[in-house]
C-alpha cells in the first residue's frame, strides 16, 4: 500500500503503461502527445483486455447459451457496472453503451427530446459548445420549431451566470451544456448550474466527455438528468461511449434505435421494448470497447481520480507561467488555473494554428490546430482558429519544455 | 518539415506578390476549408481576348494555403481561361514543389478550387474541380 501511495504521489511511471509514448514519430523525434483532448492515449492493460477477448471469449451477448456468449455477456456486463460505479452510478441499468458523447446527446434529442418538447418551447445551451451538444438541437428545433437560447461567455471564458438567471424567465424545458469546454479548460459550475434550472422546472443533460476523464464525478450528487460521455477521452477505445439518465426518464422515452437486443418480443406488426439497459442498445455492441472501456475506469481508479486531477492542475499551471513568455501569445481562457481543466489553447500574433502545429509535428509534439468542433466559441472570441495542447496523466514537465521549445522554432520560422 | 516550409513558401507567405482585391473585376469567387476556417477570395480582370491580364487574392489562411495562392496566381497572369480550367492539382503541387500530407492536402489546394469555380462561374468549390478535364 505504501507503494501504491508513493507511485500515486509522482504519476512518472503511468508514461511506460502507454505503449505508444515510446514511440518516435520520425527517426530521432520521440512523441510528445499534448492532444488527449481530442483522444487519449491507451494503456497496455485497455489494449490487452480487448485482445484477451478476442483470443479467448468472443462471442455473441445476451443470447447464446454456450460457454463464450456466458463469458463475454458476464464482461460486457461487469464493465457497465464498473463504469457506472466509476461516476458514482448505484443502478447500472441507467448507464447506456452508446458510440460516443455525440451520439448519447443525439439519443436524449431524438427520443426525450422528441417525445417531450413542442413547438415554442426553450431549450437553453451556451456559447462554448462542442458541436455535438449544438448540431442535434438545431435539428430538432428545426423538426418541432423549438427556441435555442444560450449562456453567453464572457472574455476571460466564463459563463455569464446573470444573463443565464434572465433566460430562466423563459421556463426553460432542458438546460444543455458542456461541463469542461474542450477548448477555453473552463470547468463551468454544474452543480449551481443544474439547481438554478431545476429552480424553474427544466431538465439538464451534461456533456461531460471533458471532465468525467480528469476529475471525480458523482452524477447522482450533481442530479443532472442526462450526463453524456466517451470511452476514448479517457483511456478507452473509440467507438464505445455513454449516456446517463436517470430511470424513471428512460423508462418513459421510446427507445432510439430499433432491432435485435432492444425488444422483448416480436410480432410482425408490433413490438414490445425491452428493459433498460437494453432497450437503447439495439444490435450487436461494440463488446470488445465495452470490455476496453471497462478497464480504463480500472486504471483510472487504480491511480487515483484526486491524484489525477492535482498532477494536471500543477501541470496547466507550468504550461501557462511559461507559455505566458512567449513572445505575440494569447492564451484562451480563465487566468486562474485552478479554474481550468487540462486544457490550454492559444494563438500567435500573426501565426496560423496550422502552420504551429505543423512545426511542432517535427519536433515530435503533437497539438491540435482548428476550432476543434467549436465554431461558434471561436467567432465569440473574433479568431478563426487556435492550437490547443491538453494534457493528461501521463505528461510531464518535459513536455511542456518540448512545447516551449517547438513554439521558439515557430516564431523562428514565422516571427 | 524543413522542406514543408521551403524557403519560396515562407517568402511568399510574408511578401505576397498578389495579396489585395480587384474591383471591379471580372471574376471574383470565394469560398472556405471548413476544416480550419481558411478564408480566400480571388480576383480576376479578363482582356477582350479571355486571357487573365490582373489577378489578386484576398482573406486570410496558414502559410501553405496563402503561398500557394500567390503562386498560383502568377502563374494565371497572361493564361486564358481555357487554359486555366485545363490545371490539374498536380500543376498547381509542382509550383509548390512539396510533399503534403491528405490535411495539409486541402489546404494547398483551396486557392485551386477556388480560382476554377470562378472560372467556371459554378456556386460552390468541390474537389471535383481538382481533376483533370
Amino acid at each position: 500500500m505504501a507503494d501504491s501511495i508513493t507511485r500515486h504521489l509522482n504519476l512518472d511511471f503511468c508514461k511506460d503503461d502507454f505503449p505508444v509514448l515510446k514511440r518516435e514519430v520520425r527517426p530521432g523525434v520521440p512523441l510528445v502527445y499534448l492532444d488527449s483532448a481530442a483522444t487519449s492515449q491507451k494503456p497496455e492493460s485497455v489494449i490487452l483486455a480487448m485482445d484477451q477477448y478476442y483470443r479467448r471469449m468472443n462471442a455473441n451477448i445476451h443470447r447464446g447459451v454456450h460457454t463464450l456468449a456466458e463469458e463475454a455477456t458476464a464482461a460486457y456486463e461487469s464493465a457497465r457496472s464498473r463504469i457506472a460505479g466509476f461516476i458514482g452510478v448505484q443502478d447500472p441499468r441507467e448507464l447506456i453503451f452508446t458510440r460516443n458523447t455525440t451520439e448519447s446527446i443525439n439519443l436524449v434529442a431524438q427520443t426525450w427530446g422528441r417525445a417531450n418538447l413542442k413547438p415554442g418551447d426553450v431549450v437553453i445551451l451556451t456559447e462554448m459548445e462542442h458541436h455535438s451538444n449544438l448540431v442535434p438541437w438545431q435539428m430538432l428545433a428545426a423538426e418541432k420549431g423549438l427556441r435555442l437560447e444560450f449562456i453567453p461567455v464572457d472574455d476571460e471564458g466564463y459563463l455569464d451566470v446573470e444573463v443565464f438567471q434572465q433566460l430562466l424567465r423563459l421556463e426553460p424545458k432542458l438546460v444543455s451544456f458542456i461541463h469542461m469546454s474542450n477548448v477555453l479548460g473552463t470547468i463551468n459550475p454544474a452543480k449551481e448550474i443544474i439547481r438554478m434550472a431545476k429552480g424553474v422546472g427544466a431538465y439538464t443533460l451534461l456533456d461531460a466527455a471533458q471532465s468525467i476523464p480528469h476529475f471525480a464525478i458523482n452524477v447522482e450528487e450533481l442530479e443532472a438528468d442526462f450526463v453524456a460521455f466517451s470511452a476514448h477521452k479517457m483511456l478507452g477505445p473509440t467507438g464505445i461511449g455513454a449516456l446517463w439518465g436517470k430511470r424513471a426518464l428512460l423508462e418513459n422515452m421510446p427507445p432510439y434505435m430499433g432491432g435485435g437486443d432492444m425488444i422483448k418480443k416480436v410480432l410482425l406488426r408490433t413490438y414490445t421494448a425491452n428493459d433498460l439497459p437494453h432497450k437503447f442498445e439495439a444490435g450487436t455492441p461494440a463488446i470488445a470497447e465495452a470490455i476496453g472501456f471497462g478497464a480504463a475506469v480500472d486504471y483510472l481508479t487504480s491511480v487515483g481520480m484526486e491524484m489525477i486531477k492535482k498532477h494536471e492542475q500543477s501541470l496547466v499551471a507550468i504550461a501557462m507561467e511559461k507559455l505566458s513568455q512567449v513572445p505575440g501569445i494569447q492564451l484562451l481562457g480563465p487566468r486562474s488555473a485552478d479554474a481550468k481543466g487540462a486544457v490550454l489553447s492559444f494563438t500567435l500574433e500573426g501565426i496560423h494554428p496550422h502552420d504551429i502545429a505543423q512545426v511542432l509535428d517535427s519536433e515530435g509534439v503533437a497539438v491540435r490546430a482548428g476550432h476543434h468542433c467549436a465554431m461558434p466559441l471561436h467567432d465569440r472570441f473574433k479568431i478563426n482558429a487556435s492550437t490547443r495542447a491538453s494534457f493528461y496523466l501521463y505528461n510531464d514537465e518535459n513536455d511542456i519544455a518540448s512545447l516551449v521549445k517547438g513554439l521558439d522554432k515557430v516564431i523562428h520560422l514565422f516571427g | 518539415m524543413d522542406d514543408l516550409y521551403r524557403e519560396i513558401i515562407i517568402e511568399r507567405y510574408k511578401n505576397p506578390a498578389f495579396k489585395g482585391e480587384l474591383i471591379p473585376n471580372d471574376i471574383s469567387f470565394e469560398d472556405e476549408n471548413p476544416l480550419c476556417g481558411d478564408h480566400i477570395r480571388i480576383d480576376l480582370r479578363v482582356n477582350a481576348e479571355g486571357v487573365i491580364s490582373e489577378a489578386a487574392f484576398s482573406g486570410h489562411g496558414c502559410a501553405i494555403s496563402q503561398a500557394s495562392a500567390d503562386l498560383l496566381l502568377e502563374s494565371v497572369i497572361g493564361k486564358s481561361l481555357e487554359e486555366v480550367r485545363g490545371i490539374s492539382k498536380e500543376d498547381l503541387l509542382d509550383l509548390l514543389g512539396i510533399e503534403l500530407g491528405p490535411v495539409r492536402l486541402k489546404c494547398a489546394l483551396l486557392p485551386l478550387k477556388i480560382l476554377k469555380a470562378g472560372v467556371y462561374g459554378i456556386k460552390e468549390a468541390t474537389d471535383a474541380l481538382l481533376e483533370e478535364e
